[in-house]
């Protein structure tokens, strides 16, 4: 899987949340499984969409590539250095290469700090430039992201959803990253400002070069802004393929389940579509099932699925999946 | 035309809320009917008045801070306003139920599912406690619950988000109602699980036939699951139509807009999407202008002096707006 031109690579990574019981001695009693073993790479100047249900890992597993959760195990190289073995100077050296973008403008900004403050931060804590370079590149990342530099003074409280979203843009952006993790950046906007940041992430995309890590639950937005995207199904990697490869010749069946389910703007389509209703709810990822942690629900499962969890390999270049039956999902479920 | 009987007939509705800001215009005359076994949608986006328009139908608001005002509300001919608090309780929970966004607030956690399904079947039914059981496992069992009768004893955490929003369905459902008010019921819910909940409400209402209002802000969930849609903005009703109608000839600037800001799953990428700059108006303040001006691609003179009233452009065909999109010009 390794390519020269990949920008990052996550080798087997996996991280474990204890579960302990008792107040005083604690003792782990089990551990939720949130990324249990993926191995993907982001390559340079593409958009890696991953997609997944709630708890299927996908936010963890960005945060853990950027070292905001430590690893269980695993490896993940940034222009090939491992991360996980460095030390804490040379993590914040590159810390500066990589950014994050929360999910929620609403929390993510600190409400007693203004939003010059905010944006600045980064610089401050990285010691770059004199107090007036600072205050200049602030003005310049709100122009960036197209907001007044006349709201340098104002509080997050002051601002709508859509404009916050711009701030932690433009906090992301403020130490010239290369590469950037969107965790769901819209999912708390309203439909008519989901497109103003969608357009202003590809529009700075474009113009820095930046390499996205977009995860999203909405598939149909991933599908626009993605180059490939990867599926995820209780901390695993099920399907990694190119974008147009995924929805038109998809082969796991939790992709193809998943990618039936979503609905399409479309009256007509919509009543001619084949909807494939999967029974029953995730399972627990601190009790993954046995062998294909899809088989519980997944309409074509046979008896080894049950014990042997299938290997993700490359099926055809660039298209990766993890199903012992991907023909017999194609022949049955498309 | 629809022929079937108008079951919801709601005339000129106002809602506003009194706050320390000032007055809030949530809903600004909203006029619309629901007829007998229809699927109708309303969808906009936040603070656009969807939900609030409903509480009031169902004398759901706390008054104050809030104040309805409507020319009529009209349930099976007879006008709600009219209605004394007990009078209001029988409708609400028998004939006209509501299912909520969030499925972990709306169900009580201290008391059994089993308690919560029976609770309307002895309050309105006057089934007893045996009855009432024996109907709520068979209320369970419509709603895809596995082993029903074992899970009344379950109290609502022990329920996934699915199983819960299923649970509220059932509860909805337990006096056969004539209108079921579902208020975003899928936002909460993962794109698999929502599939399930819509596939199984559409089941149920095939069978049942009770009329449907299906509130969200998702374009893509209406498209396959309503017969009418009305649109709303800033607390008025910007257009009207049947379903194939609306995404094939939306005609109001503010439709168009919405639709094409929209990614489609069954698209390739061509280019960036369309946008709509700006943010919806503050509703503390009522302008004389129609409210969609500022943002509208389309916007003439004309359209900052007076806010445009719905009008019909078709058969079964409303819209709220001076221009006609297709021409550029005043209608």
């Amino acid at each position: 899987m390794a390519e020269n031109n990949s920008l990052v690579r996550v080798e087997k990574l996996v991280k474990h949340f204890p579960i302990t019981q008792g107040v005083i001695i604690q003792r782990q009693v089990g551990a939720v499984k949130a990324v249990d073993g993926i191995s993907f790479d982001i390559k340079h100047g593409e958009t890696l969409g991953l997609v997944g249900e709630s708890g299927c890992g996908k936010s963890t597993t960005g945060r853990t590539i950027l070292q905001l959760h430590e690893p269980t195990a695993g490896k993940v190289y940034y222009d090939g250095e491992d991360l996980t073995t460095m030390g804490e100077s040379d993590l914040r050296r590159l810390r500066r290469e990589m950014q994050i973008i929360f999910q929620d403008p609403y929390a993510s900004l600190n409400p007693r700090m203004t939003i010059g403050d905010i944006i600045g931060e980064p610089l401050d804590i990285h010691k770059i430039g004199t107090a007036k370079e600072r205050l200049e590149r602030v003005q310049e990342l709100l122009n960036l992201v197209r907001l007044n530099p006349f709201f340098i003074k104002r509080y997050p409280h002051e601002f709508s959803g859509g404009q916050r979203q711009r701030i932690g843009v433009a906090r992301a952006l403020a130490l010239n990253p290369n590469f950037i993790v969107c965790d769901e950046p819209i999912s708390a906007l309203d439909v008519s400002v989901q497109a103003q940041v969608v357009n202003l992430l590809e529009e700075l995309q474009e113009k820095f070069d930046l390499t996205y890590l977009f995860i999203a639950h909405d598939l149909s937005m991933v599908r626009h802004i993605s180059d490939r995207i990867a599926v995820m199904y209780l901390g695993k990697l099920v399907e990694l393929a190119d974008k147009d490869e995924l929805f038109y010749n998809k082969m796991h069946p939790y992709a193809i389940a998943l990618l039936s389910a979503v609905p399409i703007p479309d009256p007509v389509k919509e009543r001619q579509r084949k909807r494939i209703i999967l029974e029953g709810d995730v399972p627990s990822p601190a009790k993954p099932p046995s062998g294909c942690r899809f088989h519980t629900r997944c309409p074509i499962a046979q008896d080894i699925c049950k014990v042997e969890d299938p290997p993700f390999e490359e099926k055809t270049p660039g298209h990766w999946v993890a199903c012992h039956f991907t023909k017999k999902a194609q022949e049955e479920m498309l | 035309m629809d022929n079937r009987e108008v079951i919801l007939d709601i005339q000129d509705l106002h809602a506003r809320f009194h706050t320390q800001d000032g007055v809030v215009h949530a809903v600004n005359g909203i006029t619309y009917q629901v007829h007998a076994g229809e699927t109708l949608g309303i969808v906009g986006e936040s603070g656009c008045g969807k939900s609030v328009s409903m509480l009031s139908v169902m004398d759901l608001l706390a008054k104050p801070p809030a104040e309805v005002q409507a020319e009529a509300i009209l349930f099976k001919g007879e006008d709600l306003q009219h209605f004394s608090q007990a009078e209001m309780r029988k409708v609400r929970g028998s004939n006209m139920t509501m299912i909520f966004q969030d499925p972990m607030t709306s169900l009580n956690p201290v008391l059994t599912v089993g308690f919560q399904i029976k609770e309307p079947l002895k309050l309105h039914l006057g089934m007893s406690d045996e009855e009432a059981t024996k109907r709520a496992a068979e209320l369970l069992e419509l709603v895809n619950i596995p082993e029903a009768e074992n899970r009344l004893s379950d109290f609502p955490h022990q329920f996934s988000g699915g199983m819960r929003q299923r649970a509220m369905v059932a509860i909805a459902l337990a006096c056969n109602p004539t209108l079921l008010i579902a208020d975003e019921p899928t936002t909460a819910l993962d794109v698999t699980i929502q599939a399930q909940l819509v596939e199984l409400v559409k089941g149920i209402q095939a069978k049942l036939g009770m009329a449907l209002i299906w509130i969200t802000h998702d374009l893509g969930v209406v498209a396959g699951l309503a017969e009418r849609v009305i649109v709303m903005y800033a607390g008025f009703v910007v257009e009207d139509a049947q379903i194939d109608e609306l995404y094939g000839n939306p005609l109001h600037p503010y439709t168009l807009a919405l639709l094409k800001s929209l990614p489609r799953l069954d698209q390739r990428k061509e280019e960036a999407l369309a946008t709509i700059e700006g943010l919806p108006p503050s509703l503390l303040e009522r302008p004389q202008s129609c409210p969609f001006e500022p943002r509208c691609e389309f916007a003439k003179p004309k359209c900052k002096e007076s806010n445009p009233l719905l009008e019909a452009v078709g058969p079964d065909h409303k819209i709220a707006c001076w221009v006609d999109i297709k021409t550029g010009e005043l209608r």
